[in-house]
């Protein structure tokens, strides 16, 4: 198959790739005392309950770190490619792709650089977040 | 209660030839790594009642056990995490002896890992595995984010921007491991040593790693034969005594991926040096010279700090003026490390440790009679204090 590699959907994160599907970034929450969490789990970390729902991010991001990857070949991508870790001003962490920026020089992508998603729609099955410049 | 400190010590060491091909199978590798460790033990396979190997090996146990004529086994276990199974492995087998449950342990490692499946390149199948890992991989590898080099990079440009470090100081790894390999014949990198020159202008493989940040890629086995210290008297060589043996795990702990800290970094590894100080009542300026796993060069500066060689964000100051390298305050990856010598998981490391307490080194470090040897670095890992008896 080509494209990128695919996810395993779970019981765990199917919430997440439901939302991407409707270009919604969700953030796994806790319906007893809110807490946010990401990447997920079936506790909350907070308040050890088994109840749990999402909200949708606002959609911005702060570059905590980021790589430039220029080898090996990745399936489904175009090298160099850039990846990112974001901080969500909801309180979560995440990796993201990130497009249309230069992968060196002056204009590279730089730590604490405010991101905003976007959505790579893949095939009718899959639609990945990835993130611009505003 | 029984303590493992001193309760089982190292008496063989075997490997094969570190190659780009091996030409067999992996199987193979091992049965003659094993056979090598249990001639260099003044054992025979009729000796051994236990086997210990990493969850990622293709050689079970039994098959193993097959090959060299094993009879009945009473020890047999795998340590997950990939190359952060190195040292447990060591210490599987010490436990097994200690408490009376083995009384001779081989831990195994065998691959080819160039002329076979490369964990250098991306591996659809850990993120298509229906397993908490294959949920984990979830978040990376379908975006971009799926080989070890670019998790690292990931790593070493927040601890480059945090504490000032440059890529030169990653280059100081790359160069005493090549130093040290190219001394060493059984190295891949026999007679090449490289320069820092070299260091910064091979190419980029994931920003801010360069390929001489990386190690290489290999086939071969290596196997450790671990008794009692009261059956280690008997044999031929010195008893190489195993004065710590410790596992880490930190919170929030993934492979390779531990990004959701409020400070990202090796905190597994602090885990790990915490238990192996305790243990052998040694302190980092006890000792004489160490193996750090060094798949790729950030993570040997970070280990320098987690094992408290040095406080938090020092390391570039540590690793300056051949410090690391023969002749330096502290000597580490004598025989090369996996940069110089040859990728096996980190169980090369562990012999060479071995050796430097023996004196057989062709790099001794003189006197050498403490040795530290740490495992794979951004996964759950674990470490050995060896010293001599």
């Amino acid at each position: 198959m080509s494209g990128p590699v695919r996810p395993v959907i779970g019981l765990d994160n199917a919430y997440f790739f439901e939302g991407t599907a409707k270009q919604e970034l969700r953030i796994q929450s806790c319906n007893a005392c809110g807490t946010l969490r990401h990447p997920p789990g079936p506790a909350c970390l907070a308040c050890d309950a088994y109840d749990r729902g999402h909200v949708v991010a606002s959609g911005e991001g702060t570059v905590y770190s980021f790589t430039v990857v220029h080898a090996p070949k990745l399936p489904g991508k175009e090298l160099p490619l850039v990846v990112a870790l974001l901080d969500l001003p909801e309180g979560v962490r995440l990796v993201a792709e990130v497009t249309g920026v230069p992968p060196e020089g002056e204009d590279a992508l730089k730590i604490d650089e405010r991101l905003v998603v976007d959505w790579n729609v893949i095939d009718e099955e899959l639609t990945l977040p990835i993130w611009r410049r505003p | 209660m029984t303590t493992l400190s001193n309760s089982a010590a190292i008496v063989g060491i075997g490997a094969t030839e570190f190659s780009k091909e091996s030409g067999r199978s992996e199987l193979q590798l091992s049965v003659e790594a094993t056979r090598a460790a249990l001639k260099d033990a003044g054992l025979t396979p009729a000796d051994v009642d236990g086997l210990t190997t990493f969850t990622m090996d293709t050689s079970s146990e039994i098959a193993l056990a097959r090959e060299l004529g094993l009879g009945d086994l009473r020890f047999f276990s795998r340590i997950n995490y990939g190359g952060g199974a190195a040292c447990a492995t060591v210490q599987q087998a010490a436990m097994a002896v200690a408490t009376g449950v083995a009384d001779v342990v081989v831990a195994y490692r065998g691959f080819n890992e160039r002329s076979g499946q490369r964990f250098g390149q991306v591996q659809p199948w850990a993120a298509q595995q229906v397993n908490t890992n294959g949920i984990d991989n979830s978040w990376t590898y379908p975006l971009g984010l799926s080989t070890p080099a670019a998790t690292v990079a990931m790593q070493a440009r927040r601890y480059m921007h945090d504490y000032g470090v440059t890529s030169a100081d990653f280059g100081a790894v790359a160069v005493a491991d090549r130093r040290h390999a190219a001394t060493n014949p059984a190295a891949f990198f026999y007679q090449k040593p490289i320069t820092l020159e070299d260091h910064q202008a091979s190419r980029m493989i994931a920003d801010p790693l360069h390929l001489l940040d990386c190690c290489q890629e290999s086939d071969g086995a290596v196997a450790i034969v671990v008794t009692s210290p009261e059956r280690a008297r008997d044999l031929p060589n010195p008893p190489v005594s195993i004065a710590a043996a410790a596992q880490g795990s930190a919170t929030d702990q993934y492979v390779m991926t531990s990004y959701y800290r409020d400070e990202i970094g090796i905190p597994e590894m602090g885990v790990v040096a915490k238990d192996l100080w305790r243990q052998s009542g040694l302190t980092p300026a006890d000792i004489d010279t160490a193996v750090l796993y060094d798949h790729f060069t950030p993570y040997v500066l970070m280990q320098l700090e987690e094992l408290g060689f040095c406080g938090r964000g020092e390391a570039k100051d540590f690793v300056r003026d051949g410090a690391i390298e023969l002749g330096g305050r502290l000597p580490i990856n004598t025989h090369g490390g996996q940069l110089g010598e040859a990728y096996l998981h980190g169980m090369n490391g562990i012999a060479e440790g071995v050796r430097q307490v023996r004196g057989t080194s062709v790099n001794q470090v003189a006197g050498a009679a403490r040795v530290l040897v740490t495992a794979g670095t951004g996964v759950p890992t674990s470490g050995l204090v060896l010293t001599s008896s």
